[in-house]
């Protein structure tokens, strides 16, 4: 127990907290990641109604406003769709979907470009000037061109009954791919910054595999960057699965995103029926925002000159 | 089979050179040649068991370069590295097996530790890769054992690098370069980051520590007064050649070739005797473009026709050779 | 001593930060007089290179003067404005910095540079600027100073571009020049040519040098007089051949013994070694900073921070030169 409170008290010590409570902006974008993250992890369980269960929907509830309007109902705190589902809850589930996508991708993402960068910089050589062109080649179309490049090709490639199972797949490879460059010449940089450093020299006298060097000598030195990189492309994946779901590319429709939510609602925005688009939109905002400026946050608290 | 009464280590015309040339587009462009750095050229000496020899030379001379074709960070462009009486290149040889034999410490006591490791796992790393403990217990003995050696505490081993000063840095560097028991330590400027205070304690040690465990050092410096407490026998570099290679003694009381008077003369007096010296001329010219003949002649007072035709050789003794025309021919 | 030029006195650097307030330089008084040279010599973290920056005005923040005063020919500088510092700064008292890769503007020409400094310190034309910096030139030993006043920075050799960084720092004919650790980047056989430069030009000129660096040979060639810095801590101040050859405070005594010299010793003999280091600006012992590494120690050093007191020619804080031992 001591040795707990031990830990809480130097991590409550630590530069990176103290930079952090600081920071009322960054307290308030944590707190709202915080209650995404945690709306979305916990929907099962909290969200209001369960809007994928048809059994429980009811088509004539269809269509109702918001709780605070004329014709709401305190059942449905922001209103239904046209299927009578509750927008809250869709929101929820719509949510998991969004941040799962987006969390896979990174991870995918960061792994292939820290690999390829770590290689690139540590081997050099054609190795390097391969990946490298090929990096250049690939920035020089959007990511999301890439992304649907790769999700067409799925869509051929795939039997037709597997499209939707394997959908959700098929797009985390899709975004990760079109992001790994950025991770890949930050690490590469770095990479070559540590590698003329003499405790890698030292590693190389004693004789230790290139490979071993790479993954525990330069690899923990290289990680920094990474983090703040990751953080903010987590909310570029989840936008841009948002942008490949609204344009009918992304998840199927029976795992609806934040990103459906808004394509379904969007129908319905001419008709008057605002709330099924604006508040999955809203969510999106807000999930996107307050990542965003946890990632800037991080940024600015781990680089060594400011502080 | 290993030679019993040869040097440890030898050096046989051993060069390297940098390809240094701009980008392949811009030479088709350009019509630029490529373009070669010879950083060390014909470079031959022995280093006896148990001796300490130092290469001293200004900075772009070459011993840096020298002390990591050595230890197998650069490969060897000509000539070969014998250690132990085995040429380290041939195919038959065990290369990693002698190489285990040698290690080096760095100059820079800042870059020279991984920042993200314990130094318990940093000196023990040979002992890891080596195979030299049999149990975690035994290799926690012999890091603890190893930290003691070089006036540390054992608790500093569950420390990481920063919170070390420059000279506690470069004791964490010696304990890691002897726990792979190595016969030979090559020293690149071991203590010319560190303050005059703290230069002596590493100094001590590393005496110390050669008289304990009958280490051979190669020791590489630009400071000839540092290299004057350490060293048996002195080679001075100017340039990527060895123009000296004398006994220490010999080196200090009667330097010979003009570039070592030159630095001799240069270094400041701190006895304030107030003895007259020659006043140093010149820089240290382009290694891309060196001088004909002689590379020192530009600056040498005397130099003549054959100097700026003819590169002189090293001639003489491993106790006392240099490389001279105005010494071969008895001018000085 | 006439009136001295510069005239440092209880001179208190603090850097606050967010564990504490740390004392980088505390109560260090010096003098220096018209055409001095002052060596100010210490290992690193000993505050010599703060304390130089400090009476140019080149403090960075969250450093600042604490507390102390600068005098430059009588008038405060401490504490004064930017703009009369910038002024002050260049006219008055020049600066020659330890790497000369990046002391000169790598955009710019060298003449450039120095016409620029001429211009903006003395009332001239250009053309008379460019003549000066010709002479200038020459003065330092450039080569050919014509043909080399239009290159840039980059074409020039390290010593070389040492030797423009000190055209620079005399261009506006200051009286005063602050330079810190300006050989320590340079090989040795250039060391020494800078070194007697710099010598000679200040007599030349008739300026103040106040000379900072680690290096106790390069003090022994240059200055005139020397102080020794120890943890932000005045320990010894004098003639610099008493210092060096009869120090009196303990500190410097290790330091004289640990600077290995050619024939000095027995070779594989041991040099003097003051054990332990530095103590860091969080961690100063009580009383002197020295006495936990000093083996002179006694009651005294451990209870009270020693003053500066005289011993023949030169000053030493040390109790071991009280009048009473206690």
């Amino acid at each position: 127990m001591a040795a707990v409170t031990g830990w809480l008290r130097r991590a409550w010590d630590h530069d990176l907290a103290w930079s952090f409570r600081r920071s009322p902006v960054t307290i308030l974008a944590a707190l709202l990641t915080l209650a995404c993250v945690g709306g979305a992890l916990f929907a099962p369980w909290i969200a209001p109604h369960n809007p994928f269960d048809s059994a429980t929907l009811n088509l004539s509830d269809g269509f109702t406003p918001p709780a605070w309007t004329a014709q709401g109902s305190g059942k449905y705190l922001l209103g239904t769709d046209d299927q009578g589902r509750d927008v809250l809850s869709t929101i929820m589930y719509g949510a998991r979907i969004s941040l799962g996508v987006g969390l896979a991708a990174v991870l995918f993402s960061a792994f292939l470009g820290v690999s390829l960068g770590l290689l690139s910089g540590y081997l050099g050589g054609r190795l390097d000037a391969f990946i490298m062109r090929v990096a250049d080649i690939q920035l020089s179309f959007p990511a999301i061109l890439i992304a649907l490049l790769i999700d067409g090709v799925a869509r051929v490639a795939l039997p037709h009954a597997l499209h939707d199972a394997l959908a959700i797949y098929v797009l985390v490879l899709a975004i990760g791919v079109s992001g790994w460059v950025q991770y890949a010449r930050t690490v590469r940089g770095s990479t070559l910054v540590e590698k003329n450093k003499e405790y890698v020299q030292a590693a190389r006298v004693i004789g230790r595999h290139p490979l071993a060097i790479m993954l525990r000598h330069v690899l923990p030195n290289v990680m920094g960057p990474v983090l703040v990189i990751a953080t903010i492309h987590i909310a570029t994946a989840i936008i841009t699965e948002a942008t490949l779901s609204f344009l009918g590319v992304g998840v199927p429709p029976t795992q609806p995103s934040l990103g459906t939510l808004v394509r379904i609602g969007n129908d319905f925005l001419i008709s008057g029926e605002w709330w099924i688009t604006l508040f999955p939109g809203l969510a999106l905002v807000v999930l996107v925002l307050s990542v965003n400026l946890l990632g800037d946050w991080l940024r600015d608290a781990l680089n060594p000159k400011l502080r | 089979m290993s030679a019993e009464h040869g040097p440890l280590v030898r050096l046989l015309r051993v060069g390297r050179d940098f390809d240094v040339s701009r980008p392949w587009l811009n030479r088709v462009l350009e019509g630029a040649p490529r373009q070669l750095l010879r950083a060390v050229e014909d470079v031959s000496f022995e280093v006896a068991k148990g001796e300490t020899l130092a290469l001293v030379g200004e900075s772009g001379c070459g011993k840096s370069t020298v002390a990591r074709l050595i230890v197998g960070l650069y490969a060897l462009s000509r000539g070969r590295v014998e250690f132990d009486g085995m040429d380290l290149a041939a195919p038959g040889t065990d290369a990693p097996a002698l190489r285990r034999r040698m290690q080096m410490i760095f100059q820079d006591p800042y870059a020279s530790l991984n920042p993200r490791w314990r130094v318990r796992d940093i000196v023990a790393e040979p002992i890891r890769v080596l195979g030299l403990a049999a149990t975690a217990e035994a290799e926690r003995e012999r890091v603890t054992g190893l930290l003691r050696q070089v006036g540390l505490a054992p608790e500093d081993g569950e420390k990481y690098p920063h919170e070390f000063s420059g000279g506690q840095r470069q004791r964490i560097s010696i304990a890691r370069a002897l726990s792979g028991n190595p016969e030979f330590l090559v020293c690149d400027e071991p203590t010319s980051a560190l303050d005059v205070s703290v230069q002596a304690q590493i100094l001590n040690l590393m005496t110390d520590l050669q008289e304990r465990l009958g280490l051979t050092y190669l020791f590489i410096s630009h400071n000839l007064a540092v290299v004057s407490h350490i060293a048996d026998r002195v080679g001075v570099m100017y340039l990527g050649r060895v123009v000296e290679l004398a006994e220490a003694e010999r080196l200090f009381a009667a330097p010979r070739h003009p570039y070592t008077r030159m630095l001799m003369d240069a270094i400041p007096d701190l006895q304030m005797t107030g003895k007259a010296r020659t006043p140093v001329a010149g820089e240290v010219p382009n290694p891309l473009a060196p001088p004909s003949g002689c590379a020192f002649h530009p600056r040498c007072p005397h130099a003549n026709d054959r100097c700026r035709a003819e590169r002189p050789a090293l001639l003489g003794p491993a106790t006392g050779a240099v490389a001279c025309h105005a010494v071969e021919e008895k001018r000085i | 001593m006439s009136a001295p030029l510069l005239e440092v006195r209880d001179l208190r650097v603090e850097f606050p930060t967010r564990r504490g307030t740390l004392v980088a330089v505390d109560g260090v008084s010096f003098a220096i007089a018209p055409g001095e040279v002052l060596g100010v010599v210490g290992e690193s973290g000993a505050g010599k290179s703060l304390t130089g920056m400090a009476i140019i005005g080149l403090l960075e923040p969250p450093g600042r003067i604490a507390a102390g005063e600068i005098r430059l020919e009588g008038e405060r500088i401490d504490g004064l404005p930017p703009e009369r510092m910038r002024r002050i700064r260049g006219r008055h008292i020049g600066a020659i910095f330890q790497d000369p890769l990046t002391s000169l503007n790598p955009l710019y020409t060298v003449g450039d540079q120095l016409v620029e400094t001429i211009l903006t310190h003395l009332d001239v034309d250009k053309a008379q600027a460019r003549s000066r910096a010709l002479k200038l030139l020459a003065e330092v030993g450039i080569p050919a100073p014509e043909g080399r006043i239009d290159h840039y920075p980059h074409q020039f050799s390290g010593g070389m571009r040492q030797r423009v960084v000190i055209a620079l720092a005399l261009a506006a004919e200051p009286r005063l020049i602050i330079a810190d650790e300006p050989t320590t980047a340079l090989d040795v056989s250039i060391q020494a040519q800078i070194i007697a430069l710099l010598k000679r030009l200040a007599r030349d000129h008739g300026v103040a040098v106040m000379l900072i660096t680690h290096d106790m040979g390069v003090i022994a060639e240059t200055a005139d007089r020397v102080a020794v810095m120890y943890a932000g801590r005045l320990a010894e101040l004098g003639p610099v051949r008493e210092v060096i050859h009869e120090p009196r405070h303990p500190y410097t005594a290790g330091l004289m013994g640990s600077i290995p010299r050619i024939g000095a010793l027995q070779r594989h003999a041991r040099l003097v070694q003051i054990d332990g280091a530095m103590p860091r600006l969080n961690a100063i012992p009580p009383g002197c900073a020295f006495n936990p590494r000093c083996p002179k120690r006694f009651a005294r050093c451990t209870a009270e921070r020693p003053e500066l007191l005289t011993v023949g020619n030169a000053r030493a804080s040390c109790w071991l030169y009280a009048a009473e031992r206690r």
